[in-house]
């Protein structure tokens, strides 16, 4: 295989598990738990990258570590729950980039990925995401369905959205690798808010599997053609095409007006 | 044995504070049972504890077969993706394997259910297009496929348009006709005659009867305190008003 096959086989791949996975985190408000965790992995990632240990080793235990970590935050009743989380986040963040001075991976890799840089066994982890991912959100369809739908308390909605959060860490853990733990974020969101006006659980889920495998093939290859770097192209295509789904499917009518200033999550 | 029976029965929050004492009732298959209480009279107490949800502080509780409710604020998500014939197959989640695709039986039960509740045409629509009573009668066809005994019912006409209002009436009484027994929850004293029984709660069971014996002045009175409004003597027309906490 050419570094273009590997690239492209990787990019497909983990579209097609965070694809369907974007869904159900969108349908349990958790993007913004996906990007606690995938920003506050770093100092995982960047101690297993100047130990020259494998990174999938250092991303789980980061995620772990992040995810710990981060709920602890949210308990915080003095500066509020987000607050803290943000400070956290940040601080993990910082620790990481600290740490990822002194080793020989480059920052940038951690931060951005490195698709034309994967390795067989990332290629391996990738399709056993899939392969899991695919398998859990099947076996799990209907507590999920029924916990999203109404949270009552026979629907264990902790428990469900425990195990969806599980879930999230393993997917950053191995998408990382191709997309660093910044851009890895755009896979995690972008196809659950393409497929938004899609009428049926399964249309999305599968819509989505399609759209994060399309998009990373499709944003692998434009970075082969003009010259621009993978991950980046990936997130972008990524993120045109949500934008593109949102603005087809109109729905201005019921859209809620909001000032720039609560849409930054402001109360304004 | 009663469909469901209690005995002494506290509940509450915490096992030192019990909320709701003193209930003592037992219900039959096949009847129905108004539940009158004003705000914070114990109702959703009562039904939590019947479903196992809290723990009773003192006494006994016994549900004969299998329970299944109809929450007032269902929590639902209306932009969630799901159809009501789907709602309604979530009654068939509990009995189905998760390796399992829901039985063709239960399908088939499931858009029974909604036809029952008038809502045939309206199966493959999204729940969320759905008016407040039209999602209410969903919520009753998928505890009829859930195929319950017993069903608590909490405030199943609270915001409801008149055309759901007379559907559901009708779907509870063929309830109760196939031996199921209700447990209604209602502000609606006039309409609680039409049950078997009344069961009024103010912190504590004030009575427990039939509607001759229960909706009297003095009982409703003790039910409901200040809240109540009597609008026509002799004839006891009576009304709730609310306070808003």
């Amino acid at each position: 295989m050419t570094i273009l096959d590997r690239a492209l086989l990787e990019a497909v791949l983990l579209g097609l598990a965070c694809g369907p996975l974007s869904v159900w985190l969108l349908a349990y408000r958790q993007a913004y738990a996906a990007e606690s965790l995938a920003h506050a992995m770093l100092p995982g990632l960047a101690l297993a990258a100047a130990a020259g240990a494998p990174l999938l080793l250092g991303g789980a235990g980061g995620v772990v570590a992040a995810g710990l970590l981060v709920a602890l935050a949210a308990r915080d009743r003095r500066i509020g729950g987000d607050v803290a989380i943000a400070v956290t986040v940040t601080a993990l963040f910082g620790l990481g980039a600290l740490l990822a001075l002194d080793s020989e991976t480059p920052l940038a890799d951690l931060l951005f990925g490195d698709l034309l840089g994967v390795t067989d066994s990332d290629l391996v982890a990738a399709a056993v995401l899939a392969g899991s991912v695919a398998l859990l959100l099947a076996a799990g369809h209907r507590p999920l369905t029924a916990a999203a739908f109404a949270p009552l308390p026979e629907t264990r909605p902790a428990r469900v959205q425990a195990a969806l959060l599980v879930l999230l860490g393993a997917a950053i853990v191995v998408a990382v690798q191709g997309l660093g733990n910044l851009l890895v974020l755009a896979l995690l969101v972008a196809p659950g808010v393409a497929v938004r006006p899609l009428p049926s659980l399964r249309a999305q889920l599968l819509a989505a599997a399609a759209m994060g495998a399309g998009s990373g093939a499709l944003g692998v290859l434009a970075s082969d053609r003009l010259g621009t770097a993978a991950g980046a192209s990936v997130a972008i295509v990524l993120v045109l095409v949500a934008v593109v789904a949102l603005l087809a499917s109109g729905g201005g009518g019921d859209r809620v007006r909001r000032s720039p200033i609560e849409a930054l999550g402001g109360r304004a | 044995m009663s469909a469901v029976r209690a005995e002494h029965l506290a509940a509450g929050y915490r096992a030192d504070e019990p909320v709701l004492r003193d209930v003592e009732f037992a219900a039959e298959a096949g009847q129905t049972v108004a539940v009158l209480a004003p705000n914070g009279g114990g109702k959703t107490t009562l039904f939590r504890t019947l479903l196992g949800e809290l723990a009773a502080a003192h006494g006994t509780f016994a549900v004969d077969g299998t329970l299944a409710s109809v929450p007032q604020h269902d929590q639902a998500r209306l932009d969630f993706p799901v159809s009501a014939l789907d709602v309604a197959l979530m009654g068939a989640y509990g009995r189905t394997p998760w390796w399992r695709r829901i039985a063709r039986a239960d399908r088939e039960a499931a858009r029974e259910a909604l036809a029952r509740v008038g809502l045939a045409d309206r199966a493959r629509d999204a729940f969320g297009s759905l008016s407040g009573g039209q999602r209410r009668r969903v919520a009753i066809a998928r505890a009829i496929v859930q195929d319950a005994r017993v069903l608590l019912l909490d405030e199943p006409f609270a915001g409801v348009d008149r055309a759901s209002e007379e559907r559901i009436l009708a779907v509870l009484d063929e309830l109760a006709g196939e031996g199921r027994t209700l447990l209604i929850a209602s502000h609606d004293v006039e309409q609680s005659r039409r049950w078997d029984r009344v069961l009024c709660l103010n912190r504590r069971q004030i009575a427990f009867g039939t509607p001759e014996d229960t909706l009297t002045a003095p009982t409703l009175a003790a039910t409901y305190g200040d809240e109540l409004v009597v609008l026509r003597e002799p004839r006891m027309g009576l009304t709730i008003q609310h306070h808003d906490h």
